[in-house]
């Protein structure tokens, strides 16, 4: 193992898919010569030319559609990338009527093994078109799989499982865990998909999360050890499917859960987590479950506004010591 | 239509506001005074306010990502556009839109942020000008690359079957972000789409002023007389990167850049104004000596203005505030 970013695990990830199956390609914009605006596809298209590196117009209709069609017609792979998570606004239908049904509706025959990377998340002055969260969009559809990796590690194995997987998957990757560095082994590994990880143990409390969420949940845990307090901390990796086990074994020991995402709460991941858990562990929760997450507003472009939306590992103590205290 | 002296005065203004109004936002940005993406129009003034100068006050404007220079032009303070772009309550859109600049009480109605929202927006807020019976007209600007998705096509061709006053002005730079017009269209000119939705296509230099000011003119007072939308095209240049975070060398040649700064639309004006007499060196450094210090000022009121504060952060949701559940907050 070495030492890569998160960026260069996932490029990693696709060079060695497309070398290892060439109906694997890459589509999106600015995708080739100029590698993607965070470098994903760095040298891609020197490696293996503009045919299976292309560079689309403006249309994520035809990105993801295309991608879709290219999919059922036959044993084609695409991996799609837009250029922000934000755009999926503009090609719903086609990865949640498209993507996540034509199988289905079809009496199962097509399989729509495409992914679609999208750049998720806030990191600075993007406001509200350019910073967003969009997973509880997809969480409501059906015939989607979605991951959401953490570290350098899990975004290589997650997207190289994915574009092996003959369904389609939403894989969004925060902005500013590009830069962050990891343990990444040189050669082919996978990561299974819905599985979650156990990143910090624990006993008092649950705090279920993903993407960079997972990094501000660990920084609480810390803090609140200082504390006393012992904070388990579960990275869901996994949004669909969900790993029911780990999270319902993990209730069964602490009885207290706080989840914690980036988007704003009303209608989030963090409802239907909860509501799971309260249908299946309702006998072994100690008191009502905790959602931190931003506040159900659109994304404020002024830096000092968009601080106070964020959660942060200090909105994530104050939701662990709310659970505690009830 | 006649060119006056004025006019030319005031189109040279309005450019040289634009430009230097945007280098001191490229030095901002430096200075970590504004944060987040800017897309700077440097080259593309001609358009920015050539083809915004023809439109009245109470005409709507839906602009893009690169739309310093038609707020500007459509007359929103300096101070309220940076102060936009600082996050500062000063700002047009209260600190909270950042790139997305607006002022409702001079037509200026946003951008979108995907892009391509910007058509079907426009068209809207013709179909309301004809169904009012105003004579408003809505001006659309857009990329060569935005004009590329979906609803380019859907705003386009119900402007055009409802002949909504609707002028769709393409400013095309030859670069989508990286991205070679030739990689994405197998036509060299926007408006020749325009056939297909039997309405004119214009194609302009878009470097010179006049002749931009003179379509635009055209095809608003057709907008207005009822007959219909039209597509200009301008072809320009921006001579920065996409946005503050790049340069522009990676995919462009230094000697295609220098070749288009040697184009430069403003000294182009300058230029026709002293050869023809219109106006001498003296009277032109004056009206750049006023448009610096006006700017100066403005800045500094941008620099003065608070940070919103923090309730602004749950305000503005909904039309009625008291819908808005803030729920538990953590
Ligand atoms: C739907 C959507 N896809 C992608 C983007 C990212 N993006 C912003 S501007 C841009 C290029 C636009 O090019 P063009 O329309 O030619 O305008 P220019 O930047 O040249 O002024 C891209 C790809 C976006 N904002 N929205």
């Amino acid at each position: 193992m070495r030492e890569i970013t998160y960026a260069e695990a996932l490029n990693e990830a696709l060079r060695e898919e497309m070398e290892r199956d060439d109906t694997v390609f890459i589509m999106g914009q600015d995708v080739g010569k100029f590698g993607g605006i965070f470098g994903v596809t760095k040298g891609l298209y020197e490696k293996f030319g503009q045919k299976r590196v292309r560079d689309t117009p403006l249309s994520e209709s035809a990105i993801i559609g295309g991608a879709v069609g290219a999919a059922a017609a036959g044993g084609m792979r695409p991996v799609c990338e837009l250029m922000l998570a934000d755009f999926v606004g503009v090609c719903v239908d086609e990865i949640y009527n498209k993507a996540g049904k034509w199988k289905y509706m079809h009496g199962g025959t097509p399989d729509i093994s495409i992914v679609v990377r999208a750049p998720m998340g806030a990191k600075g002055g993007g406001g509200s078109e350019h910073s967003q969260c969009p997973e509880a969009l997809f969480m409501h559809g059906t015939g989607l799989k979605m991951l959401v990796p953490s570290t350098p590690y899990d975004a290589k194995g997650l997207l190289k499982g994915a574009i092996r997987d003959n369904d389609p998957v939403v894989f969004f990757e925060h902005k500013l865990l590009y830069v962050l560095k990891g343990q990444v082994p040189a050669d082919d590994y996978l990561v299974p998909i819905g599985k979650a990880a156990v990143r910090k143990e624990g006993t008092d409390v649950t705090i279920l999360a993903y993407s960079l969420m997972v990094h501000k949940a660990i920084e609480a845990a810390l803090t609140l050890e200082e504390q006393g307090i012992s904070a388990e901390v579960i990275d869901l990796r996994s949004l669909i499917p969900l790993d029911l086990e780990t999270i319902f074994t993990s209730v069964a020991k602490t009885g207290r859960v706080v989840i914690a995402h980036e988007a704003n709460k009303r209608g989030g991941m963090g409802a239907e987590i909860s509501a799971v858990i309260s249908e299946q562990c309702f006998k072994e929760l100690k008191g009502p479950i905790a959602r931190v997450a931003a506040p159900d507003v659109p994304i404020p472009f002024s830096p000092d506004l968009e601080q106070l939306y964020l959660p942060n590992a200090e909105k994530i103590i104050t939701g662990v010591k709310l659970v505690l205290e009830k | 239509m006649e060119i006056t002296k004025s006019l030319m005065l005031e189109l040279y203004e309005k450019m040289l506001l634009n430009r230097i109004v945007e280098e001191e936002m490229a030095k901002l940005v430096i200075e970590k005074k504004i944060f987040g993406a800017l897309h700077l129009g440097i080259g593309h003034e001609a358009l920015s306010v050539g083809a915004t100068l023809p439109m009245r006050k109470d005409d709507y404007l839906v602009f893009s990502h690169r739309g310093v220079g038609h707020s500007l032009t459509k007359g929103i303070p300096p101070s309220q556009i940076v102060g936009e772009f600082m996050g500062r309550s000063i700002g047009c859109s209260k600190g909270k839109g950042g790139v997305h600049l607006s002022d409702y009480s001079r037509g200026v109605l946003g951008i979108s942020g995907s892009q391509g929202g910007n058509f079907v927006i426009a068209a809207g807020a013709g179909l309301r000008a004809k169904m009012k019976g105003t004579d408003q007209v809505a001006m659309c600007f857009f990329g060569e690359g935005t004009s590329n998705r979906g609803p380019f096509h859907e705003g386009v061709n119900m402007a055009a079957v409802w002949k909504l006053p609707v002028i769709f002005v393409c400013e095309n730079d030859t670069y989508s972000f990286s991205t070679h017009q030739k990689q994405v269209m197998l036509i060299d000119n926007v408006a020749d789409r325009a056939a297909s939705y039997g309405i004119p296509g214009v194609v302009v230099d878009g470097n010179d002023v006049l002749a931009v000011y003179q379509a635009v003119n055209q095809a608003v007072e057709r907008a207005r007389a009822g007959e219909g939308p039209t597509i200009i095209e301008g072809k320009t240049y921006r001579w920065c990167g996409h946005h503050e975070f790049e340069d522009g060398t990676k995919y462009r040649d230094k000697a295609e850049i220098e070749a288009w700064k040697q184009k430069c639309p403003i000294i182009r004006v300058e230029k026709q104004l002293i050869n023809y007499g219109t106006a001498t060196k003296k009277e032109l450094k004056q009206i750049e000596e006023q448009v610096k210090e006006n700017i100066q000022k403005e800045l500094e009121l941008a620099n003065n203005s608070p940070v919103p504060k923090p309730e602004e952060l749950f305000t503005d949701v909904y039309a009625n505030p008291e819908v808005f559940q803030r729920g538990i907050s953590l």
